[in-house]
């Protein structure tokens, strides 16, 4: 009853306000925060030719490309390139321009060194993939123009510096070789390529640099071939590893031919076993070779002599060289010690003279130095300093001058991998008074200034200052939970195995971690992190302990990999527990099952198909067991096209007995045609929404029961042509079709096929509905799809003495076996973006409705009502339907501006979107990563649950005093008449 | 009749009005013939009685005039529901929950409303049963407007509208393999 009282109020607040939510330009940063990131740098280029600018171009591995402060760490621009359009190489031609090349050798661009404009793009061909190298020569002209080398996919391009034009290009595939090298010796106009053709033949040529004509062409067989790349030592001697990498292999390249010279390294190396690697390093004369114990410094005398300089430990990183004065080369070499790392500068040709040698303390969560690029300045003294720019295993990124590190960036953040949310810690009775005290005087000040802005007293300076107190509220930062649940920890994996703890406040880093089991070690090479999952969440009675989650990752990339498990304490981000190579992960489950301490159980699926329930205790088993009969679970392969149903049978029969292992037996496959269908996307609702009620009240107080059920899964499949690029297929050769099946029974509910409409299909599944994104290849437009499903077979459920009396079974537990009849309505609309990514709002109770969050192909996310994707909506909905809140048909769905959630902001590689539910019904949390990261706070309903954030308790107040004044005073003033009156 | 009795004592001279015709043996004259003193004593008697009677018509004619009042507010209330039309809005609310207020109040001091007409005489039941019949009947107007309005729970939406989903026995979960 209250219901339908409040939901015409209800309909006519949301008429009378906007639509859609959006927020005026001084809340921006109120409830919001973005921060930028560049990613793990993987080239960095230096430029401090002006002493006004000082400044560090990088490229990164998230395909960024950046221009960085050399003294606060700043990004001044940046660009992020497409996905799949990974940076080669960078490097700076006529001093204004940044070099960029990228995507294997096939796109080179140019910007503008200040201000990062592109200045010029050029698209280079080739006729096979290869390595691909970007060679700016300091004084090469051809036609007057200063040229830029590139080889990539097989061809040598000769591209001007000034506008981009391919001069000339030469295939070097033809003569078969694959280039490693470029060289150009000073003055001269001949381009020295130096490569292999198979594996075992050397070649050089010499190319006119003004025209490309081969002049010379040579090569020898080295017959037992080589290993990985050649080295260029000066410019006609090269090094490279045979083929078994325990030879050194000298190659001297002269007008009298090319000439081999053999060395054992176990000859240069006395305790040297196993293989070596040559390093890649751009000094001359000397270079390095990485076994597995040492890194080895080899020079190469002028009579063609290897000679050992030094040998480090393994563990050391080595810059690239770095040219100062007129001929001098000096290089960073940074080894480890504990809780520090030694940085030191050598030159070149004097091995024993450090130039420089520094102590940096480092955090261990750090990890180890990755990468090294140093720079060197000009001290007050004239003399050469030398920065360090360092890459650490956590993918951070920091400079060090003068043994301290100047600024340091969390460029780990860039890419997030998963995330999950942990309340903080409740609020301890018994706060100091004179925490408060201090605190009062400063309070009162803010009330004053706030009630002058609410009466429009305020000059701008105060106008500013509310802004900024607004801002800086100390409230939204604390480290407590807060009664509206507004106040929470980001527990947030990174790609690089590091853990970190946001606060949804101010999106500062808490605490970070760089996990031990997802750290390379024995026996597990290239750890990668899948998952996390909330393992503990304690409520009433384990409160005294501390939740913690659970991170899940694989040694290595296959499917079988040995997995690993670590548990990690949200508040201190300790390690609780790890469990380094247990069996293959191929599936978590987490179970809706918690024992007495509140530890979630989780099912994981192993590559054979068995499942190990964790937590290893008794009391987990026990609870298990009870479950045992109803406990399924499905697996897709969207390779074979086959969906197939599981159900636990009985314990693993192992070598070493397992109570907690489990063996599984197929209970149901579908085999989709592989010749017509292929998966593109699976959707399913997530384990932690919360539906507030079954019925849906339709107009004329009808009612429909939505078919509520986790154990549903959509799967949209097209057909395999359709699989590339829109304008691939024609419409007729091109389907979609979407499924939803129960899970349980593997019984298909609903299957609807959109003909000429194709890939690729973001969906998402909450409640009883799918709102799915496709190409309409008939229209030329994108589509967003809705299935709505309802169970028919409780419909029937009309009198209402039944219900009042409560003698009906809605509210009973249900079974898939009791086959349940379901109805479906669908409705397409066209919808203009690209889209990234679909989410959509939680709340806590599920009442407030929902908006769609799409993360559009401009890397914003836009909020829409789930309104506008009624199935229900005609073109001249009835009356009743109106006041139900169904909007007249369209075509399209409405774009409205000021809906995007991220405002004028973008989150540049848009990856995910997360939503979690704040305690306060009417909002909802948004939390969206890619390069960069953005939270807000929603609420799809507006606020009708609590006052706005810009309300004037001070005001409230006045008002109520002065009338209780009011009141006072004409209440004497009556009194005193009266008498004046009765006298009379 | 014997009104005048106790003053007669201690006069010097006294007219007796006093009518003693009911004790005929107790006079010193016979009545003439043909007179009778009964008519008019009979007569004096009906002349009060006629007067009691007339008050309890009176009392029972207003009695029923205020048992159908309510009648006349049910009118006015009916058009008053009318004017105010169907949707919920504060004027329509105002309305109908005076229609129902109004009643009620009226049912609670039926004794009040009645107390001037009692007698014993005057047969209060039937205007009392018409009173609370008539507002029984706007009582049950002001709940058909409450109803009308959609405030009533008289659908089923209105009992499954906040029913939790059923829970689920069997759990299921899964999906493509982690990568």
């Amino acid at each position: 009853m209250a219901i339908r009282v409040f939901l015409p109020l209800l309909l006519l607040f949301l008429s009378s306000s906007h639509l859609a939510f959006s927020l005026y330009e001084d809340q921006v940063g109120l409830m919001d925060w973005h921060q930028q990131y560049i990613g793990k740098v993987k080239h960095a280029v230096f430029h401090t030719q002006k002493a006004g600018r000082k400044r560090v171009v990088v490229s990164t591995e998230e395909n960024v490309i950046a221009s960085l402060d050399l003294r606060r760490g700043e990004i001044f621009w940046r660009h992020v390139l497409g996905a799949d359009d990974a940076i080669d190489e960078i490097d700076i031609a006529l001093g204004k321009y940044v070099i960029t090349l990228s995507s294997g050798g096939s796109i080179l661009r140019a910007w503008n060194l200040p201000d990062g404009q592109m200045v010029w793009e050029s698209f280079l061909s080739g006729s096979k993939p290869s390595k691909s190298l970007l060679f700016i020569p300091t004084n090469l002209k051809v036609d007057k123009d200063n040229v830029i080398l590139v080889y990539g996919n097989g061809c040598l391009h000769v591209i001007s510096s000034i506008d981009g034009e391919v001069l000339w290009k030469k295939d070097l595939t033809a003569e078969g070789i694959d280039v490693q090298q470029l060289i150009h010796p000073l003055g001269s106009d001949i381009i020295y390529a130096v490569g292999l053709s198979g594996l075992s033949q050397f070649d050089a040529c010499q190319i006119n640099a003004k025209n490309g004509e081969l002049l010379k062409h040579e090569s020898a067989t080295f017959p037992s071939g080589f290993s990985g790349e050649i080295l260029s030592v000066s410019s006609d001697t090269f090094v490279a590893s045979d083929a078994t990498q325990s030879v050194l292999v000298l190659i001297n390249v002269r007008d009298s031919g090319i000439s081999f010279q053999q060395t054992f390294i176990s000859d240069l190396v006395q305790d040297f076993s196993g293989t070596a690697v040559v390093l890649p390093s751009k000094l001359t004369g000397i270079f390095s070779i990485k076994t597995n114990a040492f890194i080895v410094f080899i020079k190469v005398t002028d009579e063609g002599k290897l000679e050992v300089v030094d040998k480090i430990d393994h563990g050391a990183t080595v810059s690239d060289a770095l040219s100062f004065l007129e001929d001098q080369q000096a290089f960073a070499l940074i080894q480890h010690g504990d809780n520090k790392i030694q940085l030191t500068v050598k030159q070149g040709h004097d091995w024993s003279n450090d130039l420089l040698k520094e102590g940096i303390e480092m955090d261990q969560q750090r990890g180890l130095v990755h990468k090294v690029f140093i720079n060197n300045y000009i001290r007050t003294d004239r003399s050469y300093g030398f920065r360090a720019l360092i890459v650490m295993e956590d993918h951070s990124l920091l400079l060090v001058q003068q043994g301290e590190i100047v600024w340091s960036r969390e460029d780990g953040l860039a890419s997030v991998i998963d995330v999950t949310t942990s309340e903080l810690p409740v609020e301890k009775h018994g706060v100091s008074v004179a925490k408060v005290e201090q605190n009062l005087f400063e309070w009162l000040k803010g009330h004053v200034l706030k009630l002058k802005g609410t009466l429009m007293l305020a000059s701008p300076d105060e106008i500013a200052e509310i802004q900024k107190i607004r801002l800086k509220s100390s409230e939204k930062s604390k480290m407590t939970r807060d009664h509206n649940g507004f106040r929470k920890l980001l527990i947030v994996l990174t790609r690089a195995g590091k853990l970190f703890a946001l606060h949804t406040g101010d999106g500062r880093v808490v605490w970070s971690r760089l996990l031990h089991s997802l750290r390379k070690s024995e026996g597990c090479d290239y750890p990668n992190g899948l998952n996390i999952y909330q393992w503990q969440i304690p409520h009433h009675h384990a409160l005294d302990e501390n939740p913690s989650v659970l991170v899940v990752g694989r040694c290595g990339c296959s499917l079988d990999a040995p997995g690993v498990l670590s548990i990690v304490d949200a508040y201190t981000g300790k390690e609780l527990n790890h469990l380094g190579a247990v069996h293959s992960i191929v599936q978590v489950i987490p179970l809706p099952f918690t024992d007495s301490t509140e530890q979630r159980l989780h099912l994981l699926i192993d590559a054979d198909q068995h499942a190990h329930l964790y937590p290893r205790t008794h009391e987990a088993l026990g609870i298990f067991q009870r479950e045992f009969a109803n406990i399924y679970w499905y697996s897709v392969e969207a390779d074979n096209g086959i969906i197939r149903g599981h159900v636990l049978k009985d314990n693993c029969i192992l070598e070493v007995a397992d109570e907690y292992c489990f063996s599984t037996r197929d209970l149901w496959s579908i085999v989709l045609p592989s010749e017509s269908e292929k998966i593109v996307a699976t959707v399913t609702r997530k384990s932690n929404e919360v539906v507030h009620t079954q019925a849906k009240v339709m107009a004329e107080h009808d009612v429909m029961y939505k078919y509520v059920s986790k154990n549903l899964l959509f799967v949209a499949t097209v057909a395999p042509k359709a699989i590339g690029g829109i304008g691939l297929v024609t419409p007729e050769e091109s389907w979609l079709i979407v499924y939803l099946i129960d899970t349980v029974t593997g019984r298909i509910l609903h299957r609807m096929t959109h003909h000429g409409s194709q890939g690729p299909v973001h969906a998402v599944f909450s409640e009883n509905w799918v709102v799915y994104h496709h190409f309409n290849l008939k229209a030329h437009r994108y589509e967003m799809s809705v299935i709505e499903i309802y169970d028919q077979s409780r419909a029937d459920n009309k009198d209402v003495w039944k219900l009042v009396l409560g003698k009906h079974n809605l509210t009973s537990p249900v079974s898939s076996y009791s086959r349940p009849e379901v109805v479906t309505k669908s409705q397409s609309y066209y919808f203009t973006h690209t889209v990234k990514n679909i989410a959509v709002t939680s709340t806590a109770k599920g009442i407030t409705s929902k908006q769609l969050l799409i993360g559009t192909i401009g890397d914003q996310v836009l909020a829409l009502d789930k309104r506008f994707l009624d199935p229900r909506r005609t073109v001249n909905p009835t009356q009743a339907e109106k006041e139900e809140g169904i909007i007249p048909l369209t075509d399209s769905l409405p774009i409205i501006p000021q809906s995007y959630v991220t405002h004028a902001l973008k989150v540049e590689g848009l990856r995910g979107i997360v939503t979690v539910p704040a305690k306060l019904e009417s909002t909802t949390l948004v939390f969206t990563y890619g390069v960069d990261l953005f939270f807000t706070r929603l609420a799809p309903s507006r606020t009708y649950d609590s006052l706005t954030e810009d309300f004037s308790y001070a005001l409230l107040l006045i008002t109520i005093v002065v009338l209780l004044v009011a009141i006072f005073v004409t209440w004497i003033l009556s009194e005193r008449k009266e008498l004046q009156e009765k006298w009379r | 009749m014997d009104k005048g009795k106790g003053v007669v004592m201690n006069r010097r001279w006294a007219i007796d009005f006093t009518d003693n015709s009911t004790v005929p043996s107790s006079r010193d004259i016979p009545d003439p013939p043909g007179f009778s003193r009964a008519p008019l004593d009979q007569d004096d008697s009906t002349l009060s009685r006629q007067k009691k009677d007339a008050e309890a018509n009176w009392k029972s004619q207003k009695a029923w005039e205020m048992a159908q009042a309510p009648f006349k507010n049910l009118l006015m209330m009916g058009f008053m529901m009318w004017m105010a039309g169907s949707t919920v809005h504060l004027f329509s609310i105002g309305i109908t929950f005076s229609a129902l207020w109004q009643p009620i109040s009226a049912l609670q001091g039926v004794g009040k409303v009645f107390a001037p007409y009692k007698d014993s005489k005057v047969d209060l039941l039937a205007p009392k049963l018409l009173f609370i019949a008539l507002n029984l009947g706007g009582l049950a107007l002001g709940v058909w407007k409450l109803n009308s309005l959609g405030l009533l729970p008289t659908h089923t939406s209105d009992w499954v509208s906040s029913l939790s989903p059923a829970q689920e026995v069997e759990y299921s979960g899964g999906g493509m393999p982690l990568h």
